[in-house]
Formats: structure tokens, C-alpha cells, sequence
């Protein structure tokens, strides 16, 4: 049997072997040599710290327990990867475009830069992942025990809390090293990742082989598993329906909000790209890391001795055959899943201890103190560093508070819930641009305080700050206030509960206060910024250090002379430094100048100067700085905007002001052409009424003939001046619609019979044969007979007066085309000239010279306003020898019936 | 013998009271009514005064009048032009090209007499 030292001894080589790894990887990079650095085989394996402890030993003990459960834990992340990559893309996107640091500088950047949010989320973060981080350091411990135990070395066993403290120590010095080794821009930590990935390797390969040996060397192979799967019915005892989908939703959910996952996922990325491989292949590794679970756990249940912990059967289960070499994998395989998650989560812990509350409080005592010192470097990292050994010694401490609890899956699971209490701020800021930081702080609060009073606090079992008393009958005796049973919710599992609970109580709020407040200016930028990311930015790779600065500098430049401007202006100056179009400029004295100069122009010269500086490191600007000159920025947009608004308004009211007038003069230029007309018409018929009525008074000697003629004519040129105004007002009331239309039936040969009647009673009317078809004519319709008769004398005394053949005809030609009657009047004349036919239903149209006519050729444009009037129309007809007009009208014998 | 007056005008009613009104003032009246063979009549009847209506079938009066003061035999004939469109704008068109005298419809006996006596005397 192995004895412990020499177990002491491998995993001191192994831990040493990773410091080596660490150390070339970062040797590497910062050398510049990144090549496989940067593969997405390493990114999706660094993304195996999904997997700690927990699951590699802890999901067996779960299986043991509690059947397919475990499958859940990696189902979620499974669903995540496959169906949301979008999301993990937009928050890789976003992370990346914004420098982002950690999930809470995320959260506080979107939400107007809101140092509180921030502060909180940290807070958050540490108290959801300290028991986790125990969780590690208890695993690795009791790993150390059973080969203690089972090497009988008495005298050098440690104690189970010594191995956990020396652990703890050891994993502080390695993250100091190489999580804090410089102080990259990006947040990216090459040898760590590196490390953690052979990590990744070691702990599959470990289970991958205990597997192998359960399942062909203890048991006799797969279809011997299956037997004693169904043997075992373990998979009766498979969780409830709602306890899986909340672990469904638990754990995929966590993958997002983990602060280590967020490290790898985004932080650590250095190429977008890299998401497409792990969307399958992170995936896969759940798989193959899940495929051994169950035969595992049934193998042990059987062969084990009753009361031996299921979580540490991948262990005990090589030790107990004896293969000395496969427990000492298995170990190792442990040992890294522990190691790696505790390294990342301290580092993302402590970024975000350092950056939100360690630093901000240091910078607040120093502020009114002496001179900030040159070096802000040191101090941030040594502010890092003391973080790193706080978050590990919490870790340790909750370790020994609590002294270590039976199962290591109801600690994950704990914290899991803690720390999606993030997820509706997170999805709500990244989607939704109504999403206000009063509503993100309102919701975590809440999601925090439900549950840490429903889950977290309960799972001290009354041991520390809630008591068994308010665990049983709830706060002050209320049992309304059971913390596992809040309102009366009863008899749902705990962990269900508190989900419920508290993400229920958390979304709800999030959505309601932000409904219900209104977003700074900043923050609308920002979440403009993170909602739009992908119209805002450009996928990244990787970047060259001294692109950087000039990325950021295009960033604030677009944020304050708008995209397309700022851009222009990056190509110019790109161009000016003899680069290509698409390329950045590097960011010379000269361009900052020239940068800054630009900016003063729109926000003032000391607010440029102090933005400009912020980004090159030249000065320091507090945050409320930066805050008051953005909602400056944003109040000049909107004001501007509202400008815009205005101008527009101001544009489209002159547009139609100078349509209205085009209308007015082209109305008041018809308007004096007709009174000009009318003029004409009314001064002829006047000059013979004056001239002979002025003979008549003033001559005696007149014959009596002579006396008779010019009374007549005085008389025949006052009937014609009367005729002329009823035309005129005819034609003013028919074209206003405004004539009443008498409604009669009859039949249309009586109508045309008493046109052509009436038509011969005119004045000097002229033989005209009127040929005409009758039995067409015996059509009923339903109209005003009078105006119809009116159109139709109009034409047959048109025809009277105009046909220039000496033996003139006219023809009336009916039909029914449909429901359409078609009168066709056609006469022998010359017809009218192809130039004058649009004009003939104008008014004052006269062809011909006025005398013949006898009116003031109002006719025909009064026909068509008839025609109008009566749904119908009349046509100038060409094809015919002489002129032709055609009467249509509809009968509306569909619609009478 | 009276003077020889021309009379061309579209309206047999005018022309009926024009020419007996002259008549009665012992001119020698013509007449004619269309705008298209004016001219030619013009230079046929050589008259001492021609009156002469603006809105002819064929050829408008001013049309008329412009080529009668480009004629040499008729550049300094005098004419008496008849109008029934009032406005301004026509007067100023008629006394730019040359128009002895314009009155417009309807006018009183005396008037017309009046001008064609001043006209032709």
C-alpha cells in the first residue's frame, strides 16, 4: 500500500509540475509567443472548472443517493452551450468591448458605472462562493484521509484541518504567482489557463480510468453494469419532476453567473472564435465526465461496505482492489478538479474585492492624504494579493466553522443559488435597454436577502445567526416566516423553495422597479452600448498591445462624436501614419493631440483633456467625474435631438405652406382667367343691348321695322345674357356637388324625344335629320331624366349649330354595355380637330367664332359636370367622320335589384 | 361723300349698331367679320378709319394690327379698337403696338362718334 508520504510526495511533484506549465505558459506570452496558448482547445478546457470536486467525486455520491440526478448538473451547462451560444457570444462580445473585469464590474458598468451594484455583486459573489471554495479544500482533505487511513501509517497522518490550512497556504502562493504576476490589461492569465487545462486533462483521463476499471475489471463488463443498474433501481429514486428542472435551470444558469465561470469564459477569452469549438466541445467533456458516474456509483453501493461515503467511492473503490496506482490518479484527478476551481475563483473573487472595495476604500483614505504615488500598479496589485489571501482564508475558515457537511452536493448546489441571484440584472441588462440600476440593485437585494434567509442560512441547521427556534416556527414565531416553508409554501423540497423564492421575487422586482424608474443618462448609454453591442462593435481578436489604447480611444471618441464620425477621423489619421484604411493609428503624441482637440470642440477643452488622460494613464478622474461629464454628453444629445425634432417640424409645416400657396396662385390665376372670360361674355351681348337701347331713345326718325328689329335684338341679347348666368351658376353648383338630384324613372326614347323637342325650340335652329335606332331606345332607367335630357339637347343643338354639312344628320346609337348604357351621338360634320378635343369639355371652349354659336360655350363643360353628378361620363369618341360624343351611364339595375 | 369707315367685328348685333350709327353720321361703312382675311380686306377697302374688334374668329385684332403698322400704305391709318376683355393689361398691349385709340364694350354712342370723327377729321 502506498504510504501517505509517498502520496505527499506525488502530489508535491504534480503541484510542482503545474508551476512548471504555469510558468512556461506565461514565460511564453509574455514573449509574445502565444501560438497554442491561444488554441480553443485550451479555452473550452480552462472551461472545465465547471467540473470541480464536487462533480468528480461528488457526483457519484449524488447518483448513489439520489439516482440521474447528477445529470441535471450537466445538463443545464449542456443546454446553455448548444442552445443559448448566441448569449454566450453577445456576453463574450460585450465583455470584451468594455474591458470588463469580473461579473460585477459587468453588472455595475451597464448599469451607469453604479459602484454600489458593484459592491453588492462582490459581496454576493464571495458569500455564494466561500462554501464552495471549503467545499475544495474539504474534498482534498478527506482524499488525504482515506489514504491515510488505508496506509496505516500511524504517527504521520495529519489531521484532516492541517491538510485543508497547508492546502489552502500552498493554492494562496500559486494564484499570488501567477494571477497576479503583472497586471495585464485584459485580465488574462496565460499560465493559469494553461494550467488548468492540463488540469482538465489529468482529472478526465482519472475518471475515465477508475471507470474503465469498474466496469471491466470489478464488474464484468457494460451488460453486467446494466444488470446491476436495474438491480440496484437506483434510478427509482430519481428527483422529483420540479427538483429537476430547477436544477436544469440551476445549473445552467450558474455557467453564466459562476464568477469563475464568467473568468474563463469571458474574461480569459481571447478570441470570440474560440466560443464556436467550445459550443460542442465543452459539451462533449460533460459527457465523457458523466459517462462513468452511474456504473461507479451502483458498483459501489454493491461492493462497498455499508456506511462508506458514496462521495468518495472513485477513491475507495481503486483502494479496496488494491490498485494502488489507479486510486493514486484517481487523487490527482481530484486534487486538480479542487486545485483549479479554487485558483480561478480566487482570482476572479479577488479582482472583484480589489477593484470594487479594497481599492475604492484605499483610494477615499489617501484621497485627502498626501499625493497619489506613481506606481498605482503596486498598489493594485498588492491590494490583489491580500485579496487572494482573504477570499482563500474565508474559504478555510467557513471550513473549519462548519466543520465540514456530510454531503458535497447539497454545498454546490447552495452556492449555485446564491450566486444566480445575478441572472435577471444580467440577461435584463445585456437585452433589455429599460433596464435601470435602481431595478438591478432593488432585485439582487431582494434575491440575495430571500436567499440567504431561505437556503443559505438554513443550511447551518441552527448553528450560526438563525436558530433552530426561527428555523421551526419562522422569524419572531411567524410562521408565515418559516424560512423553509415562506407563506405557507409547504412541503417542497428546500432548495425548489428557495429558488422559487428568491429568483421569482428577484425577476419581479428587476422588471417592475425598472418599469417604474427612470435610467440617467449614462445609464442609457450604456445600456444602448451593451443591448446594441453588436452594432456597436467589430468582432475583436487579438490584439497587439499597442492597439489598445487607440481601441479605447475609439470607443470614447465614438460615444462623443457619434460612430461614424470618430471612425472617419481613426482612417484619416490611420492614412496620415502611412497605415491601410481599415487599420487603427497608433496612438501617437500627435493623434492624442489632435484626438483631443477634436473632442474639445464638442465637450469643452478641460472635460477632453481629462477624458483623453483617463485613457492614457496622464490623469486621474474620479468616477462622479466621469459620470457628470456623461449625462453633460447625453442632456446635449437630447437637446440636440429635440433640435433635430424641431427643424423637421419647422421644414414639413414650410413644405406645406408652399404647397397651399402653389395651390392659392394656381387657383387664383383660373380664378381671373374665368372672371376674364365671363367678362367677355357678359360686356358682348351688353355693348348691343346699350348701343341699341341709346338708338332707340335717342333717334325719332326710325321705320317701324327699324323700331321692331332692334327691340328684338335688345330682347334676343338680354334672353342670351340671362342664359350665360344660368350657366354660369349651373356650372358653379353642379362642380361644387352641390345639386340635388331629382331621382325618376323612365324610359330613354322619352327622354331623347324631348331633348330633340326642346332642341328645336331654340332660337335660329337649323334643319338637322336626326336619325335614330328605337327599339334600342326601350331601355328603363332610374336618374334625373331632366339633367340627362339637358346633356342631350346640349348635344343635338351642338350638332344644330356646328355641323358644317349642308344637309347635316345627327345619329343617336344606344346600347347596353353591361350594366353601362352607352348613348353614342354622332354627327356628318368635319369633326373636331385631334388638338382641340381635350379641350372641348373645358369651359369657354368655343371652337368656332361666338355669333354662330349663340352661347358662351359652357355647354359641354356643363354636360361632364352633369355626367359626374350622375355617376356616369361623356366622351369625345374619334374614329367617326364627323363628331362624336358618347353619354355613359350606369343603370344600377345590380344595385336597385 | 363721307369718310370711308371699315368695321370688323364678330357680332352681327355690333356690327348692325355700329354701322348705323356711322351711317347716321353720314360715314361710308364696310364691314367684315372675320380675323383670318382682315388684312387683305384692309388693304382692298384702303379706309380712312378702321375699327377693330380684339376677339376674332381666325386672327386676333392685335395680331391684325401689328401687320397693319408694318404695311407701309397702312402704317398711318388710323384705328379705333373695340374690346370686351377690361383689363389694363390689353390697353398696354394695344398702345404699345400702335393702336390710335381703345375703348372697351360696352360703350355709349357718343363716345364712338366722338373718336371716330377726331380719328379720321
Amino acid at each position: 500500500m502506498l504510504s501517505f508520504n509517498v502520496l505527499v510526495l506525488v502530489a508535491t511533484l504534480y503541484v510542482s509540475f503545474l508551476f512548471a506549465v504555469a510558468f512556461g505558459a506565461d514565460w511564453r506570452a509574455r514573449r509574445g509567443q502565444l501560438g497554442w496558448l491561444r488554441s480553443p482547445v485550451v479555452y473550452t478546457l480552462s472551461l472545465s472548472i465547471y467540473t470541480t470536486a464536487w462533480t468528480f467525486y461528488g457526483a457519484v455520491g449524488s447518483a448513489a443517493r439520489n439516482g440521474l440526478e447528477f445529470l441535471a448538473i450537466y445538463l443545464g451547462p449542456t443546454l446553455v452551450f448548444v442552445g443559448w451560444w448566441w448569449f454566450l457570444r453577445k456576453l463574450v462580445r460585450v465583455g470584451r468591448a468594455n474591458r470588463i473585469t469580473s461579473i460585477a464590474d459587468l453588472l455595475s458598468s451597464r448599469y451607469g458605472k453604479s459602484a454600489f451594484l458593484a459592491v453588492i455583486v462582490t459581496l454576493l459573489a464571495v458569500v455564494g462562493t466561500t462554501p464552495y471554495i471549503a467545499l475544495q479544500l474539504q474534498s482534498v482533505s478527506l482524499s488525504f484521509s482515506v489514504f491515510a487511513a488505508a496506509g496505516h501509517s500511524a504517527g504521520s497522518v495529519p489531521s484532516v484541518t492541517g491538510t485543508a490550512f497547508w492546502l489552502a497556504a500552498g493554492l494562496a502562493v500559486f494564484t499570488i504567482l501567477f494571477g497576479t504576476r503583472s497586471l495585464d490589461v485584459n485580465e488574462r492569465h496565460h499560465g493559469v489557463v494553461t494550467a488548468i487545462a492540463v488540469e482538465a486533462v489529468v482529472k478526465l483521463i482519472a475518471l475515465l480510468s477508475v471507470g474503465v476499471f469498474v466496469v471491466w475489471e470489478v464488474a464484468s463488463g457494460p451488460s453486467d453494469i446494466l444488470a446491476r443498474i436495474d438491480a440496484a433501481q437506483i434510478d427509482s429514486a430519481s428527483a422529483s419532476g420540479s427538483r429537476w428542472i430547477t436544477l436544469l435551470i440551476l445549473s445552467g444558469a450558474a455557467i453564466i453567473c459562476l464568477p469563475r465561470m464568467f473568468q474563463v469564459t469571458v474574461v480569459e477569452n481571447s478570441d470570440e472564435g474560440h466560443l464556436a469549438t467550445a459550443s460542442w466541445a465543452f459539451p462533449l467533456y460533460l459527457l465523457l465526465m458523466s459517462l462513468f458516474v452511474l456504473p461507479i456509483a451502483v458498483v459501489g453501493l454493491a461492493e462497498m461496505p455499508t456506511g462508506s461515503n458514496p462521495d468518495l467511492y472513485v477513491l475507495t473503490l481503486p483502494i479496496a482492489h488494491k490498485r494502488e496506482a489507479l486510486a493514486m490518479l484517481a487523487f490527482l484527478g481530484g486534487f486538480s478538479s479542487a486545485t483549479s476551481m479554487v485558483i480561478v475563483a480566487s482570482i476572479a473573487l479577488s479582482t472583484m474585492v480589489s477593484n470594487h472595495i479594497v481599492m475604492p476604500v484605499w483610494l477615499r483614505l489617501r484621497r485627502s492624504g498626501a499625493e497619489l504615488s506613481g506606481d498605482v500598479r503596486n498598489i493594485l496589485i498588492r491590494s490583489r494579493r491580500i485579496s487572494i489571501v482573504s477570499v482563500l482564508a474565508l474559504g478555510y475558515g467557513y471550513f473549519r466553522f462548519t466543520g465540514g457537511t456530510g454531503a458535497l452536493a447539497s454545498i454546490g448546489l447552495i452556492s449555485f443559488a446564491g450566486v444566480v441571484q445575478v441572472l435577471p440584472a444580467l440577461v435584463g441588462g445585456l437585452f433589455w435597454r429599460g433596464a435601470t440600476r435602481r431595478g438591478a440593485i432593488v432585485a439582487v437585494l431582494a434575491g440575495f436577502g430571500l436567499w440567504a434567509y431561505t437556503l443559505f442560512l438554513p443550511s447551518f441547521q441552527g448553528r450560526w445567526l438563525m436558530s433552530v427556534e426561527t428555523l421551526q416556527n419562522g422569524l419572531f414565531g411567524w410562521t408565515a416566516l418559516k424560512p423553509q416553508a415562506l407563506f405557507y409554501m409547504q412541503g417542497m423540497d428546500p432548495l425548489v423553495h428557495a429558488l422559487i423564492w428568491s429568483l421569482g421575487v428577484n425577476a419581479l422586482l428587476f422588471v417592475g422597479v425598472s418599469l417604474l424608474t427612470f435610467p440617467s443618462p449614462l445609464e442609457r448609454l450604456q445600456g444602448v452600448q451593451f443591448v446594441n453591442v453588436f452594432a456597436h462593435s467589430t468582432q475583436q481578436g487579438p490584439l497587439a498591445p499597442m492597439s489598445v489604447a487607440a481601441d479605447d480611444l475609439l470607443i470614447m471618441a465614438q460615444r462623443i462624436m457619434g460612430h461614424s464620425t470618430a471612425l472617419k477621423l481613426f482612417r484619416a489619421a490611420a492614412r496620415g501614419q502611412g497605415k491601410g484604411a481599415d487599420a487603427m493609428p497608433d496612438p501617437t503624441h500627435e493623434f492624442v493631440a489632435a484626438l483631443e482637440r477634436e473632442l474639445a470642440g464638442t465637450v469643452g477643452a478641460a472635460t477632453a483633456h481629462a477624458m483623453v488622460g483617463q485613457l492614457t494613464g496622464g490623469a486621474i478622474l474620479s468616477v462622479e467625474d466621469l459620470i457628470a461629464v456623461a449625462d453633460e454628453t447625453a442632456q446635449i444629445m437630447e437637446h440636440s435631438v429635440q433640435l433635430e425634432a424641431n427643424s423637421r417640424e419647422l421644414a414639413r409645416t414650410a413644405r406645406q405652406l408652399q404647397a397651399a400657396n402653389e395651390k392659392l396662385t394656381n387657383l387664383s390665376i383660373q380664378k381671373d382667367s374665368f372672371l376674364s372670360q365671363i367678362s367677355h361674355e357678359l360686356r358682348t351681348p351688353m355693348t348691343s343691348i346699350r348701343a341699341f337701347a341709346e338708338i332707340l331713345r335717342e333717334s325719332d326718325g326710325l321705320s317701324a321695322a327699324q323700331l321692331r328689329k332692334y327691340s328684338n335684338i335688345i330682347l334676343e341679347e338680354s334672353i342670351r345674357l340671362t342664359r350665360l348666368l344660368d350657366e354660369i351658376l349651373d356650372l358653379s353648383v353642379l362642380e361644387n356637388r352641390q345639386v340635388a338630384l331629382q331621382k325618376t324613372s323612365g324610359v330613354l326614347c322619352d327622354v331623347i324625344e324631348r331633348a330633340i323637342v326642346a332642341s328645336r325650340a331654340a332660337p335660329h335652329a337649323r334643319a338637322l335629320e336626326i336619325r335614330r335606332a328605337p327599339e334600342a331606345e326601350d331601355i328603363a332607367l332610374t336618374t334625373d331624366l331632366d339633367r340627362l335630357s339637358q346633356v342631350f339637347i346640349n348635344l343635338i343643338s351642338n350638332a344644330r349649330k356646328y355641323c358644317q354639312n349642308p344637309k347635316p344628320v345627327l345619329r343617336i346609337e344606344p346600347r347596353r354595355n353591361g350594366d353601362l348604357l352607352e348613348v353614342d351621338f354622332i354627327d356628318n360634320g368635319a369633326g373636331i380637330d385631334e388638338q382641340h378635343r381635350s379641350i372641348v369639355f373645358e369651359k369657354f371652349a368655343r371652337l368656332s367664332d361666338a355669333s354662330a354659336a349663340g352661347s358662351a360655350g359652357l355647354g359641354l363643360a356643363i354636360c361632364r359636370e352633369i355626367m359626374r353628378n350622375l355617376g356616369g361620363s361623356i366622351e369625345y369618341v374619334p374614329g367617326y367622320n364627323g363628331a362624336a360624343f358618347r353619354v355613359s351611364l350606369p343603370l344600377g339595375t345590380r344595385a336597385a335589384g | 361723300m363721307g369718310k370711308h369707315v371699315l368695321v370688323i367685328e364678330d357680332e352681327p348685333n355690333i356690327i348692325e349698331a355700329i354701322s348705323y350709327l356711322l351711317r347716321q353720321d353720314g360715314w361710308r361703312v364696310s364691314t367684315h367679320f372675320d380675323g383670318a382675311s382682315a388684312l387683305q380686306r384692309v388693304f382692298e377697302a384702303a379706309p380712312d378709319l378702321l375699327i377693330l374688334d380684339v376677339m376674332l374668329p381666325g386672327r386676333s385684332g392685335f395680331d391684325i394690327l401689328r401687320d397693319l403698322r408694318e404695311a407701309p400704305q397702312t402704317r398711318e391709318l388710323p384705328v379705333l379698337m373695340l374690346t370686351a376683355k377690361g383689363q389694363a393689361r390689353d390697353r398696354e398691349t394695344a398702345e404699345a403696338i400702335g393702336v390710335s385709340h381703345y375703348m372697351t364694350k360696352p360703350f355709349s354712342n357718343q363716345e364712338i362718334l366722338a373718336a371716330a370723327r377726331e380719328l379720321a377729321g
